[in-house]
């Protein structure tokens, strides 16, 4: 058994979404590889070499891979297929893109979003919004499997020492060019990485209200999240969205304000460690899956957490 | 120019599913089905690219038993002009929808080809990418915003952390997120007007694919339930329990 995991990085460092991927190739067993592929990546393969457990660190340096668009990089990965048993990503927007394209060029069906390994043929994963969990056998010979980095602890970065390897392989050409990319720019940690999320829902009230959310999470140190009648609203933008369709997320503390508790946003929170609920509405389902509710206006409660934390 | 649109049939998004009492899948009997939201929003889009004189026909494609021709008329209702139905009662893998699409493609050779990111019952996020690799053109995933000119489509997609906008040629394959369009509703004439409309059916044979589903369903399980917590009475107790109980701040 051999893995290949698909690194997903920033030009500087490797995402946390591919530590858990490495931790779910543990899991499978056998010895397994990190690629790393995109354009001038030299300190992206030296962080890398120091992941714990990671045999070799395969490195492909071209400049048509800067953005790693799938067109380019999935016909790379196919090119180094035939060595692994199985092919590993973060279920991160990049990994989601890609991974089914590696599959189809490489004749095989793809498992999404696993959240647990029972054997190197055998996984878990969520459907239905979360609402149910099937046990999925894989009989392909190549698996290839994107990993839900909230369900898997991310690897140590820190204590390895994996050889650095240019793999051979072509780089092909395509019919897509990068345009341009709007970062949110914040200093705020990472949502799906973050110790805690504070989110605001629709019961915030307005974009200027949702100003006490992010001072409490300032104040905590925390992300920001929201839910999509937070977003649908406009009270901040998409890609703060918590939920199946948003962003998963299991932070070691969850603080749920104005929300009420869609299925969908339950399915992408639930899984972190205390939640608490503050709605004014005490028949929220909200307060049924949180391990602290408080029932009250949020635009009381908020000013008065924010002056006694 | 003309696009494919594909569309699946799922469980009504409104409604909670339950699992099998043996475990063996969900429980869909007397259920509420629904076109897929992610795949409305894709006939949506195809429906205001032709509104702007972009796509001349929109075809629009559902694989399933005889059902799914409820949501391809669904489609039509909204304004697609016509419907392929590949007949079969199978539980296809995302591989095999996308065989069976590229090859219905072969024959109608749209330039683009819209599908919803995801289906909200298997959450899979896998065809649009996959078709996209089996007819070797470029895949615009998870479109946010879609501009088409001069044989390209200028795509923004929703990525973590933000937006990407790409530029790819035509053909290619476009797959919604959610905010790309809000969906109009299906105004009673035009369903009536949508039952008229051509709708041909096909089965695996005539399209000439073999199944080979190489993924076993061993069982489905309901989630472990979250247990309910305590509702404290003040912002003092939260705290206090936030601190010395659950040692989170």
């Amino acid at each position: 058994m051999k893995t290949l995991i698909i690194a997903e990085h920033d030009g500087q460092y490797i995402k946390s979404v591919t530590l858990s991927a490495v931790t779910a190739a543990a899991k499978i067993g056998g010895s397994f590889d990190l690629l790393v592929v995109g354009s001038n990546i030299s300190a992206v393969a030296s962080s890398a070499a120091k992941i714990a457990g990671v045999d070799r660190v395969l490195t492909i340096d071209d400049a048509a891979l800067e953005h790693l668009l799938a067109e380019f990089v999935a016909p790379v990965v196919k090119q180094l297929a035939a060595d692994y048993t199985h092919i590993l990503l973060g279920a991160s927007t990049m990994g989601k893109d890609l991974a089914p394209r590696i599959a189809a060029l490489c004749g095989v069906n793809q498992l999404s979003d696993i959240i647990d390994v029972i054997d190197a043929d055998t996984y878990k994963r969520s459907i239905y919004a979360g609402n149910a969990i099937a046990t999925v056998k894989s009989i392909d010979s190549l698996k290839v499997i994107t990993v839900r980095g909230t369900a898997f602890a991310p690897a140590i970065a820190e204590s390895g020492s994996a050889a650095v390897e240019a793999a051979s392989a072509t780089v092909g050409s395509a019919n897509v060019r990068f345009v341009s990319s709007q970062m949110s720019t914040s200093d705020r940690p990472e949502l799906d990485s973050a110790d805690i999320v504070v989110s605001g829902g629709r019961g915030v009230g307005s974009k200027a209200d949702f100003d006490k959310v992010y001072q409490l999470a300032d104040k905590l140190g925390a992300a920001v999240g929201a839910s999509r009648a937070a977003v649908d609203s406009g009270f901040v933008p998409n890609d703060m969205q918590v939920g199946q369709t948003g962003k998963m997320v299991a932070p070691k503390l969850y603080i749920a304000v104005g929300i009420s508790g869609a299925i969908q946003h339950i399915a992408g929170m639930k899984d972190s460690g205390v939640i608490v609920a503050i709605n004014k509405d005490e028949e929220a389902p909200i307060f049924n899956i949180a391990d602290y509710g408080l029932v009250g206006d949020l635009h009381e409660i908020l000013p008065e957490l924010l002056s006694k934390i | 120019m003309k696009a494919i649109v594909a569309v699946k049939r799922v469980i009504d998004y409104n409604v909670k599913v339950r699992v099998r009492s043996d475990n063996t899948d969900v429980d869909l009997a007397n259920t509420k089905m629904s076109i897929n939201p992610f795949c409305e929003i894709a006939v949506e889009e195809a429906v205001r690219l032709k509104e702007a004189g972009v796509l001349s026909e929109i075809v629009v494609v559902s694989i399933g038993t005889k059902s799914c021709q409820e949501q391809i008329r669904y489609a039509m209702a909204l304004g697609a002009d016509r419907g392929v139905q590949v007949e079969t009662d199978a539980n296809l893998s995302s591989l095999d929808i996308a065989r069976v699409l590229a090859k219905v493609n072969e024959e109608e050779q749209a330039e683009v080809l819209i599908l919803g990111k995801q289906a909200i019952d298997s959450d899979n996020n896998q065809t649009g990418q996959m078709l996209a690799a089996l007819m070797d053109v470029p895949q615009a995933t998870f479109a946010s915003e879609v501009k088409i000119a001069d044989g390209k489509a200028q795509v923004t997609r929703e990525v973590d952390g933000g937006l990407m906008t790409i530029e790819v040629e035509l053909p290619a394959v476009i797959t919604t997120d959610l905010r790309l369009n809000e969906p109009r509703f299906a105004a009673l004439p035009k369903i009536m007007q949508a039952k008229r409309k051509p709708l041909v059916m096909k089965t695996l044979d005539e399209l000439g694919i073999e199944l080979s589903n190489s993924i076993e369903l061993l069982s489905v399980e309901t989630p472990a339930e979250r247990a309910g917590g305590i509702i404290v009475s003040s912002v003092d107790e939260l705290l206090e329990k936030l601190r010395s109980e659950a040692q989170v701040i």
